[in-house]
């Protein structure tokens, strides 16, 4: 594209003013802002010394837990909408009858492969009894990956860890379930 | 041959000579670590804080870090590539660092240490030379040499960035020798010498300090040294965005390392350049000054430390400085040089030699009634001069391409064809013909 082409349509400039040429306003004006920033507060985080606080633990996407009911039982039926929904397909369920006269089936295995999971949060939406939910766990860790591979027992230990900070959803937002 | 006629002419420089690299070493490897600081802080970032002494835990706020960097460098590869031309490519940091340490030797860094050692003459100067009466001119001199390391390591990388990198250097450090040469002379003229002690000799004596009477040439001299120093605004032949790096674009390991280091040593020296000419040196008021006295250790340490803490607020101000303002447009750097800065500096350096010459007649040399004149034609001038400057401003700011000289052909395409254009982003269309 060339300069005098007429399908550019050219943007006069504000012109400059004297003490806008004269430079000495612009150079104090580019002096105080940095000094306000160079003695102002820092927005670095000093991690792992200093805990970074999480806005919103409700719709935080971190690490997931399986719920419990009040019985203490786990609350997923092993209905598979959330392995169905996961684009990830790092949920896997084994199902069997459940021993409870309340509902057919339960997990009889739940694991979630930590390292797969994009963590979209696509399965706590997809729970039709809120039972997989996301907690804001972040920093998430192991040393090989088979320890990252997350059983039902473990989901369930999460729960546990963070039922005291962190409500279930659906009572915290005035759900239905 | 006894080693009491050795001191004078060979121990004690080769001792200060030792102990200045060890200082200027120290020096630019900290202020690496301070640049990043302040870089930092500028952004609302830390900066480096975890380094601290090596296999422990303690972090000393980062002051490890010029040690890790050092480490760092020294155990990169040292790869050359296979294009360049050998022999130039390792000349050329070796060059510029070469000049941009030697530049120290008439650099005072103090006044004098109260020692009588057996086989000198008096108290030890803190100059490597202090003999040398042609200072100022040394040291523009070295400052050149300069200039050809840049322009050396840019042409023998035979790499575009590079040899871009070495043409914009010469240019600049070329326009901004002249208005730093003026900027010099006003201050030259004041003092009467070339020597950098006697500088501050003649600034401390009256307790009037340079910037004050001449705020022209202060100005003129502060913006030639940051072009020299090769600083933002001015950085144009580094220019990261730009150029890669510029004239070292290929260059790693220690190699680099003397580049990277002869640009810190060059912005220090400018500092020392802006505090010695033209802010007092180590001279601060209520200081009694008498070159003819002996001066006791407090009073020696005292005027290192004054002029160390100088220099290092000037250095402050130009990293400050690189957060500040954006870099310069090549031509608005020549513009600059050649039509603002160069003016600005004859003015300076005619109405200072008018200013003289009217005290001397008069017999007002170093009266206060002269020093009062002094800086009323300083501040006049440097009023009148910057404002008229601004009005007749030739700095052109558009952005654009100058519509006005361009040569290509008007387009006069037919409604069709322009369509046909628009849709395929192409101007195959037109270049076939209808």
């Amino acid at each position: 594209m060339q300069a005098n082409d007429p399908n550019i349509k050219w943007i006069e400039e504000p012109k400059l003013g004297l003490t806008g040429k004269m430079y000495l306003p612009l150079f104090v004006q580019g002096l105080t802002t940095t000094t306000k920033h160079l003695l102002g507060p820092k927005v670095t985080v000093s991690y792992p010394d200093v805990r970074p606080t999480i806005g919103n633990p409700l719709i935080y996407r971190g690490v997931h837990r399986l719920n419990k009911d009040e019985q203490g039982r786990v609350k997923c039926v092993a209905c598979f909408l959330c392995a169905t929904a996961c684009p990830a397909h790092c949920i896997d369920i084994v199902g069997v009858e459940s021993p409870w006269p309340d509902r057919e089936k339960y997990p009889e295995s739940f694991t979630i492969d930590e390292l797969r999971c994009i963590f979209c949060g696509m399965c706590e939406e997809a729970c039709p009894v809120d039972a997989i939910e996301l907690t804001s766990l972040f920093d998430l860790t192991g040393r090989s990956r088979e320890e990252m591979i997350f059983d039902k027992e473990k989901l369930l230990s999460v729960y546990d860890q963070t039922k005291d900070t962190e409500p279930m959803k659906s009572n915290a937002l005035g759900g239905t379930v | 041959m006894d080693w009491e006629s050795l001191m004078q002419p060979l121990i004690l420089p080769l001792v200060k000579i030792a102990l200045l690299i060890f200082i200027m070493m120290t020096a630019a490897a900290y202020l690496v670590l301070l640049e990043r600081w302040i870089a930092a802080w500028v952004q609302d970032r830390k900066g480096p804080n975890r380094v601290g002494i090596p296999l422990t835990k303690i972090r000393m706020f980062g002051l490890g870090q010029p040690l890790a960097d050092g480490l760092k460098f020294i155990f990169k590869e040292e790869y050359t590539p296979g294009h360049v031309e050998k022999v130039l490519y390792t000349l050329a940091p070796l060059s510029i660092m070469a000049a941009a340490l030697a530049v120290f030797a008439v650099v005072p860094i103090g006044d004098v240490l109260p020692i009588e050692l057996p086989g000198t003459s008096g108290p030890i100067q803190l100059i490597v030379a202090p003999h040398i009466d042609v200072g100022m001119i040394y040291i523009f001199a070295l400052s050149s040499i300069a200039v050809y390391g840049v322009i050396l390591g840019g042409w023998s990388s035979n790499n575009k960035y590079g040899f871009l990198g070495a043409l914009r250097s010469s240019a600049q450090l070329i326009a901004y020798e002249i208005p730093l040469g003026l900027g010099i002379l006003g201050v030259v003229l004041a003092a009467g010498s070339l020597r950098l002690d006697a500088i501050i000799y003649a600034q401390a004596e009256t307790g009037l300090w340079n910037v004050f009477a001449q705020p022209l040439g202060f100005s003129v001299f502060v913006i030639a040294a940051f072009a020299e120093a090769a600083r933002l605004p001015f950085d144009l032949p580094e220019a990261e965005q730009e150029l890669i790096g510029g004239y070292h674009t290929e260059y790693a390991g220690m190699k680099l390392l003397l580049f990277l280091i002869a640009e810190f040593l060059h912005m220090v020296v400018a500092a020392f350049l802006i505090v010695i000419l033209f802010l007092g040196g180590w001279h601060f008021w209520g200081m009694t000054v008498d070159a003819s006295q002996p001066i006791g250790w407090p009073m020696a340490i005292a005027r290192i430390a004054i002029l160390a803490i100088k220099v290092l607020l000037v250095i402050v101000f130009f990293m400050m400085v690189r957060w500040s303002w954006p870099r310069f447009r090549f031509d608005q750097l020549m513009n600059l040089a050649w039509k603002v800065m160069l003016p600005l500096g004859l003015v300076n350096l005619v109405a200072l030699t008018i200013a003289y010459e009217y005290e001397y007649v008069n017999d007002l040399d170093g009266t206060t009634r002269g020093l009062w004149i002094m800086v009323a034609v300083g501040w006049a001038v440097a009023l009148v001069s910057w404002v008229l400057a601004a009005v007749f401003s030739p700095l052109h700011t558009d952005n654009r391409p100058r519509r006005d000289v361009t040569d290509a052909p008007e387009y006069e395409y037919e409604p069709e064809t322009l369509r046909q254009i628009l849709a395929t982003g192409t101007q195959r269309a037109s270049a076939n013909g209808p």
